[in-house]
C-alpha cells in the first residue's frame, strides 16, 4: 500500500477503496476509509469557513461547502500552518464560473485574508499620536512614517468592506486600511487615493513625496486619522 | 541527545490550552498544573495566540505537541516545518515535545488529518529515522503517540505495541500514550484493550492523553468509534486509565478536547477527575 493510492481514494469518493486495506475478520475496508475521506475533507473547508466567514456568509453554507472542495484539489495547504492558507482563494474566485456574478467576492475574499495576516503579524507599539500633530507642515512632508507590521491597505472597484460589514450598499469603489491596534484587527475606511497613498508610505516615502501623485481632494486627514487610530505608525523619522 | 526524561511534566492534570480559556486558567486553575498546545497555531510572528503563550509558559509547565510533520510519511520530514518548531521550542522552552505515529503530507500537500501506516520492518526504519531526525533538529528527547485506527493494513507484519518499543529503543524517544485512542482502536478492530494496555511499555510513557470519541456503527452494523475530542471522556476509558496507572504509576495525564469546546467548569472538572483518579494512585496502600 502505498501514500500515493492511500491519497488519490481519499481525495476522489468516486475511487473505489484501497486493497489491502482491511477491518475486522480480514474483510475490505469499505466505510471505515470514508472516516478519514470525511476527517480531511470536513476539517479542510471547516478551517476555510473560519478564515473566511463573509465570503462563506455570502454565498451560503451549502455552497460554501461545495466551493471549499473544488478549491482544496486546486490549492491544497502547502505547509501545516493553516493559520494562512487560503491566499490563493480571492485569484482562485476571480476563475470560479458559478461566483462570476458576485463580482465584489474575491475584494472580501482579499480583506479577509489581508485580517488573518494583520492578526498573527508581529508586534509593534504605536507612536503618541502628538508626536505628528507637533510637526510643522514643512517638516511634516519630509518625514517618514512608518507603519506596523499588521498594516494593509486595500483598493476595490467594488464595495467590499460595506459588504463585509453585512450592509447592503450602492455600487461603488471603496478603500480600506486593516491594522490592528492591541490583538484585535480592524478594518477602517480610506478615501479615495488612500490605499495607494497608504502603499507609498509602506515603501519608505517621506509624506510628501507620497503625497505627489494624490488625487484633487485627496483626505489626508482622513488617512492620518484612519492611521492612528489603527495604531498603525510605528515611528516617524525625518528623511534628510 | 541529552540524559534528560523525555517528558519534564508533572505526574497531574493539564488540558490543552484554548484561547477562550485564557482568564480562567490565569485567574484559578483549579486541578489543571500545565497545558499542551498544538504548536501548529503558534507559528505566526506575533499577535494574541504568541502572547497569551508566553504568558501562560512563565507560569505553567507547557507540552508543545505537534500535528503536522507527518513523521509516519513517506517523503522526508520538511526541514522548514522542523525549523519552525525549533523556533517554538526554543521561545516556549517545553518540558515535553510529542507528535504522532501517523502522516499527514503527501507530495507537499497537507492533509490536515492523522493518517495510518503498515506496521512493516520497512516503515519501522523510515519512522525511527524520522524520529531521530526531529530529536536531532529540536536537541532533546520526543514522545511518540499511539494513534486511533479505524482500519488496518493487510501488509502489517508485527503489532502496534512491538512497532512503537522498536522506535523507542532505537532513537531514545519516550512514548504517548492515548487512552482514548487504545479504546477507539480496540473497538474498531474488536479486540480487548485491556489487553493493549497490559502489554504497553509504561516505563517508556512520558504523558497519557484521555478524550472523547463520537460512537458510530459501518455498513455490517459493527461499532466504530471516531476520535473527535469534542466530548467528555468515556466510561471505559477512564476504567482503562486507572488501569494503566496501577501498572506504571502516576503519569502527566492531558485533556483533550478540541471541537465543541465547552466553557471551563466542564473541562477543569474533567482534569479533577483525572486528579482523583492520580492521588489514589499516590496514596500509599
Amino acid at each position: 500500500m502505498s501514500e500515493g493510492g492511500f491519497t488519490r481514494a481519499l481525495m476522489a469518493p468516486e475511487l473505489p477503496v484501497p486493497e489491502g486495506l482491511v477491518a475486522p475478520g480480514g474483510r475490505p475496508a469499505g466505510a471505515r476509509f470514508d472516516v478519514y475521506r470525511n476527517n480531511v475533507i470536513v476539517s479542510l473547508t471547516d478551517a476555510l469557513g473560519v478564515a473566511f466567514p463573509a465570503v462563506r456568509r455570502l454565498v451560503g453554507p451549502v455552497f460554501f461547502a461545495a466551493m471549499a472542495r473544488e478549491f482544496l484539489r486546486a490549492h491544497p495547504p502547502r505547509s501545516p500552518r493553516l493559520a494562512l492558507w487560503g491566499a490563493a482563494l480571492p485569484g482562485w474566485l476571480e476563475d470560479f464560473p458559478p461566483v462570476a456574478k458576485l463580482g465584489y467576492l474575491p475584494d472580501v475574499a482579499r480583506l479577509e485574508q489581508a485580517l488573518r495576516e494583520a492578526y498573527h503579524a508581529a508586534d509593534a507599539s504605536p507612536i503618541a499620536p502628538e508626536r505628528l500633530g507637533a510637526l510643522p507642515p514643512e517638516r511634516l512632508m519630509r518625514t517618514r512614517l512608518h507603519l506596523a507590521p499588521a498594516a494593509r491597505a486595500l483598493a476595490s472597484a467594488w464595495p467590499a468592506l460595506s459588504i463585509w460589514r453585512g450592509e447592503t450598499p450602492a455600487m461603488r469603489a471603496e478603500e480600506m486600511l486593516v491594522a490592528r491596534p492591541g490583538f484585535d484587527p480592524v478594518a477602517l475606511s480610506l478615501p479615495e487615493g488612500g490605499a495607494a497613498f497608504v502603499d507609498r508610505l509602506s515603501e519608505g516615502l517621506p509624506l510628501g513625496r507620497a503625497l505627489a501623485p494624490v488625487p484633487r481632494g485627496f483626505d489626508l486627514a482622513a488617512v492620518l486619522g484612519a492611521l492612528i487610530s489603527g495604531q498603525a505608525i510605528t515611528d516617524l523619522t525625518e528623511a534628510t | 541527545m541529552t540524559d534528560r526524561p523525555a517528558s519534564e511534566l508533572p505526574p497531574r492534570p493539564g488540558v490543552g490550552f484554548k484561547s477562550k480559556h485564557f482568564e480562567a486558567l490565569t485567574h484559578d486553575p483549579g486541578a489543571v498544573a500545565w497545558i499542551e498546545i498544538h504548536a501548529e497555531n503558534y507559528m505566526g510572528d506575533g499577535g494574541r495566540p504568541l502572547a497569551q503563550l508566553d504568558a501562560l509558559a512563565r507560569r505553567f509547565p507547557v507540552s508543545v505537541h505537534g500535528v503536522g510533520l507527518s513523521i509516519g510519511g513517506e517523503a522526508p520530514l520538511s526541514r522548514e516545518h522542523l525549523a519552525r518548531l525549533r523556533r517554538l521550542v526554543d521561545r516556549v522552552k517545553p518540558a515535553s515535545f510529542s507528535e504522532h505515529l501517523a502522516w499527514s503530507t503527501h507530495e507537499g500537500s497537507y492533509l490536515n488529518d492523522l493518517l495510518p501506516l503498515p506496521y512493516t520492518r520497512a516503515t519501522l526504519q523510515r519512522v525511527t529515522d524520522h524520529v531521530a531526525e526531529v530529536q536531532d533538529a529540536l536537541g532533546r528527547r520526543m514522545l511518540l503517540e499511539n494513534p486511533s485506527n479505524y482500519l488496518a493494513f493487510a501488509e502489517s507484519e508485527m503489532d502496534e505495541i512491538a512497532f512503537l518499543s522498536g522506535i523507542a529503543e532505537a532513537t531514545g524517544c519516550g512514548l504517548l500514550l492515548d487512552v482514548n485512542n487504545v479504546h477507539v482502536s480496540a473497538v474498531n478492530q474488536q479486540v480487548p484493550a485491556e489487553a493493549y494496555i497490559d502489554a504497553f511499555p509504561m516505563g517508556l510513557v512520558g504523558e497519557i492523553h484521555l478524550g472523547g470519541h463520537d460512537a458510530q456503527e459501518d455498513e455490517t452494523g459493527a461499532p466504530l468509534l471516531i476520535d473527535s475530542h469534542g466530548a467528555e471522556v468515556a466510561d471505559p476509558v477512564w476504567r482503562l486509565y486507572a488501569r494503566a496507572l496501577a501498572r506504571g504509576g502516576p503519569k502527566p495525564t492531558l485533556i483533550e478536547w478540541d471541537t465543541d469546546v465547552p466553557d471551563w467548569p466542564v473541562l477543569e472538572a474533567e482534569a479533577a477527575r483525572a486528579a482523583a483518579i492520580l492521588d489514589r494512585e499516590r496514596a500509599p496502600a
